[in-house]
């Protein structure tokens, strides 16, 4: 692994140009950019519905995820979704 | 996937027979719209994909009649929009078309040679819900890039570029590579660099519709594209992280066909300006087809029951060596348009297969192109443009 890009600090956007939406055909969340669309795994799903509603960092995003699902310990799936997110240009830090 | 559970499936011109659960279950819905939205354009490309007589489409479809399409198409699931032509620009009602396919939750791509545009229409744009602007390039020189485009577009289209960025869009660069610009590589990639772009796509020439046409004049050689080939990666090396290059290597130099639209009715509907819906913006010119108007069905209806679109899905339709091939799930045998442009047979294997018995015909092609850029200057076939004259003469219209 690289150097890590996140931490509780940092606010994650997403990139120029990326688009995330509910698509109920495919009963998942997407993320829509130029000429191409990726659909996203539940887990996924919430963290970029996060990242995309409000800016936030990755502490106060942790901590609202934690309450939505019953105190999960989620931390190390997050910085490591958030990493792979980052190395597929879908977010940057801001 | 659901699809519907209904009968509206006929048989497969191709096959006679009835379609079996397998074709019906493997309809997927549509993903990608591709919207022609009009032939009109102020360029004249010469490796234009719009059909050699697209002089004779007089009547566009109205605006109440595109959005209806954009409707139907995302109901039925489609999430991406080309925004495409001739030249989009040239629609008055763009603007009210971006907007409400962008409420309909389209991730909306304005797919346009940059002329028409200024930097006020592209705010505007943004501010209706346009996603995505390609600027398509002819080359990285003004000279070349005017004599490619048939008109003096090129300090435009550099505006343009900056302006699309200036509005807050991703710069997309689209450059369309041939044999009279693909040395120009390192040039175009400096050209995209200096202006900032985020992608820049290297767009083989197809050989389709005016392409094809010109095909002699256009088509690189093995030694050009060895070349292009490693300063691509050169570039997209030393871009990690900036810029992404997209690169794709012409399919008459591959062994295998490219999966050509990701399969024949799959994934990508394209409407063309008189509302003609067709599984690839080629397929127009195939014999045999029925040519479904959205105008007079659904487009459930044309999607799930045409015989157009049922026609190459699925299997059953392959001939040998696809047929038994054990990579026939990795392209479905290639592009029919191509198999029909080249053999004359629509069901045949894509030429570009070694594995086909007409590959020959491919190399052949090349060499022809090789012959024809020896040539000196003044005995040398003049690329032929693409405007409604050539269009009416060449087509007798």
């Amino acid at each position: 692994m690289t150097d890590r890009i996140f931490n509780a600090d940092t606010t994650p956007v997403l990139a120029l140009g990326y688009r995330f939406q509910w698509e109920p055909a495919q009963d998942c969340y997407v993320l829509l950019y130029p000429e191409g669309m990726v659909k996203l795994n539940p887990a996924a799903g919430e963290i970029l519905k996060r990242v995309s509603e409000k800016k936030q960092t990755v502490g106060e995003l942790i901590a609202e995820l934690k309450e939505a699902f019953n105190g999960a310990d989620l931390d190390d799936d997050v910085y490591q979704f958030l990493e792979e997110a980052h190395d597929n240009d879908w977010i940057r830090p801001e | 996937m659901t699809t519907t559970g209904s009968d509206q499936n006929k048989a497969p011109g191709s096959t006679g027979g009835a379609v079996g659960m397998n074709v019906r279950d493997s309809i997927r819905q549509p993903l990608w719209l591709l919207a022609e939205l009009t032939y009109a354009c102020p360029l004249q490309c010469p490796y234009c994909s719009n059909p050699m007589d697209f002089a004779s489409v007089k009547k566009e479809l109205t605006t109440e009649e595109w959005i209806n399409v954009f409707r139907q198409a995302r109901e039925m699931g489609a999430t991406q929009l080309g925004l495409s032509g001739g030249e989009p620009l040239t629609r008055p009602d763009l603007i009210e078309l971006i907007r409400e396919a962008r409420n309909l939750g389209f991730y909306t791509n304005l797919i346009t040679s940059g002329v028409g545009l200024n930097a006020d229409k592209a705010k505007e744009f943004k501010e209706a819900g346009l996603d995505h602007i390609q600027v398509s390039f002819q080359a990285s020189s003004e000279d070349l890039n005017n004599l490619i485009a048939g008109t003096d577009a090129f300090q435009h289209k550099i505006e343009m570029a900056k302006a699309v960025k200036a509005a807050g869009y991703p710069m997309v660069l689209c450059f369309v590579t041939h044999r009279q610009n693909i040395d120009k590589i390192d040039e175009i990639l400096d050209l995209a660099i200096n202006l900032d772009a985020d992608y820049v796509e290297l767009a083989t020439t197809q050989y389709y519709g005016w392409a094809m046409h010109n095909r002699d004049q256009l088509l690189p050689m093995k030694e050009q594209l060895v070349r292009a080939e490693a300063i691509a990666h050169e570039y997209q090396e030393k871009q990690k992280g900036n810029m992404k290059i997209y690169y794709v290597v012409p399919d008459y130099y591959e062994d295998r066909p490219k999966a050509c639209m990701n399969g024949w009715g799959n994934v990508f509907l394209t409407v063309t300006p008189d509302g003609t819906a067709l599984p690839c913006h080629a397929a127009r010119e195939l014999p045999g087809m029925e040519l479904p108007n959205v105008k007079d069905l659904s487009i459930k209806e044309i999607w799930e029951g045409s015989n157009d679109f049922n026609r190459f899905r699925g299997f059953d339709w392959m001939k040998e060596p696809c047929r038994s091939c054990d990579e026939k799930e990795k392209d479905f045998g290639g592009c029919r348009c191509q198999a029909y442009m080249l053999t004359g047979d629509p069901a045949m294997a894509d030429p570009v297969c070694t594995k086909s018995p007409d590959h020959h015909l491919i190399l052949e092609a090349i060499e022809n192109g090789r012959q024809e850029a020896e040539k000196p200057a003044d005995i040398a076939k003049p690329l032929v443009f693409r405007n409604p004259k050539n269009s009416k003469e060449i087509c007798g219209l």
